[in-house]
């Protein structure tokens, strides 16, 4: 774990980062300061995780805020679902806590990070007053790739990047060009 | 075998410990004398190892007393690390991932537990024969023809450095040496402490007197004086310590310049991969040391070779040569 140019804060924050493995989150949250942990919340999709074992670990033990994904949905839903879902997001927000995120809205390869999904910039765009942290997650995809259910003890990194600085007046592509090239540069650091 | 703790073993680890105590209390002397920045990082890191060294000595006498069971252990441990950092630094597609598992949740422990058993014949062909086959199988299984060869041929080198090399050093306590009965694990000891000492003795000798490098394109670190001083050293010392071993002393002094030469040459090897690799060290786990790897390069070559000369002399056909 490495924080670069960026501290551990009580300061609210929304952690964004790469998304490869099932155990992004759980990792991104682990490495996280204790006191720092009861209030970070992360986002998961409610069609993988809203059922049996899966359920109990997100929401029971990391108080994870389940949404819906837009993908498989008609455009009219999409729109709804959306909504609903910044709705949501927002309210798990509140007045203290953080969360993290999966902008890329589905495990990667590992090789390259994915286009961003909108959702991050319109809730930067609701709540400009949060620090949006990029994080990059190295090698988890080698510990439990998509679609294993066996791990390998690879040996894995987190690191944090500098909270983005975006200006009063950015686009949506800006945004998440911006956001997208925060993580990336990580890998390389 | 047997590892109960008798007086000479007792005397060498006092010794040893010892020998720690000094190399700290002059780390503490240099750290307060030296002041230019270049010495400082040279002294911070050498007392970084000396600690590092306490811990690992501590963790090495505590499994000893455990018994053989403790010593199988903590080494099944050390190559599951061992692998981790192997398998980390090298790259592997994820066509090879179930293969990876089989590796380092079956394999090691297969191999672990046969040398337990004494099943002599099973352990030193398992990994070399078995998982030989097995790698390819079951990355064809899989479905992934992109780089086979060379896919399969680096998770079969990892599971011999590993796993198979490594496991030869607990091997010895299954060695049964007539008129040496139960005391196989001062075998282990004199290994250990031959092999360690010789890579301290070369890091001494380089550090005091190195000047030319005898590989500069795979470690610029090591040099003539360094090998020779270290090699010279570690043998007489593994000469005088031959009252603990089964040997007499001009044995003692052949199996100490065998076991130093294969550990000066696991050394220059893995070495050659992290050079290919573009790292330095196989990761931090020990402070000033890198990670287990870069301390274990030099008993992956030596302990197999030193656990073949001593079966074949002193247990299949002693007497056989003189």
């Amino acid at each position: 774990m490495r924080w670069v140019n960026c501290r551990p804060s009580s300061r609210q924050r929304v952690y964004f980062a790469n998304h490869t493995s099932h155990l992004d989150f759980v990792v991104l949250w682990s490495v996280l300061p204790r006191l720092l942990r009861e209030k970070t919340r992360p986002v998961a999709a409610r069609d993988y995780w809203n059922s049996g074992v899966r359920k109990r670990i997100a929401v029971n033990a990391f108080h994870a805020v389940l949404v819906e994904r837009g993908d498989k949905m008609a455009d009219g839903d999409r729109l709804t679902a959306a909504r609903h879902t910044l709705d949501m997001l927002l309210e798990a927000l509140g007045e203290k806590n953080s969360l993290i995120v999966f902008p890329e809205g589905t495990r990667g390869n590992g090789l390259q990070v994915g286009p961003f999904k909108s959702g991050i910039y319109y809730l930067w765009s609701k709540r400009p007053d949060v620090q949006f942290v990029p994080v990059y997650l190295s090698n988890l995809n080698r510990i439990l790739p998509k679609g294993e259910f066996l791990p390998v003890p690879v040996i894995s990194r987190v690191t944090f990047g500098a909270p983005l600085c975006p200006d009063a007046n950015e686009t949506k592509d800006s945004f998440l060009a911006k956001a997208h090239d925060a993580v990336c540069a990580l890998r390389d650091v | 075998m047997n590892l109960k703790l008798d007086h000479q073993m007792f005397l060498v680890l006092n010794v040893v410990i010892g020998g720690l105590v000094l190399a700290s209390v002059i780390g503490f002397i240099l750290s307060r004398r030296v002041k230019s920045d270049d010495g400082r990082a040279t002294i911070d890191n050498l007392n970084a190892r000396i600690r590092a060294w306490w811990i690992m000595i501590g963790i090495f006498s505590i499994s000893f007393l455990i018994g053989p069971a403790g010593s199988m252990l903590l080494f099944a441990f050390v190559s599951l690390l061992a692998l981790r950092e192997y398998v980390s630094l090298i790259s592997t597609a994820r066509a090879d991932h179930r293969t990876l598992f089989w590796s380092f949740f079956v394999f090691t422990p297969l191999q672990y537990w046969f040398w337990y058993e004494g099943w002599y014949g099973l352990a030193v062909i398992l990994i070399p024969v078995y998982a030989f086959l097995f790698v390819p199988i079951r990355l064809v299984l899989a479905g992934e023809t992109t780089g086979f060869l060379d896919r399969a041929a680096r998770i079969q080198w990892g599971l011999m450095i590993c796993v198979y090399c490594i496991s030869y050093a607990p091997a010895l306590l299954t060695l049964s040496i007539p008129g040496y009965f139960k005391q196989d694990a001062k075998l282990l000891l004199f290994l250990v402490i031959v092999v360690q000492l010789s890579d301290v003795f070369q890091y001494i000798w380089g550090k005091l007197l190195g000047k030319r490098k005898i590989a500069p394109a795979i470690s610029p670190n090591k040099t003539w004086e360094g090998f020779l001083g270290g090699v010279t050293s570690a043998v007489a010392l593994g000469t005088a310590l031959y009252w603990m071993t089964p040997f007499p002393p001009l044995v003692a002094l052949a199996m100490s310049l065998a076991i130093t030469l294969m550990g000066f040459a696991g050394g220059l090897t893995m070495s050659a991969i992290k050079r290919d690799r573009g790292v330095k060290d196989f990761g931090n786990t020990i402070e000033g040391h890198g990670g287990i790897l870069d301390r274990m390069d030099s008993i992956c070559f030596s302990a197999p070779l030193f656990f073949h000369l001593t079966r074949w002399f002193f247990v299949t056909h002693p007497g056989w040569f003189w």
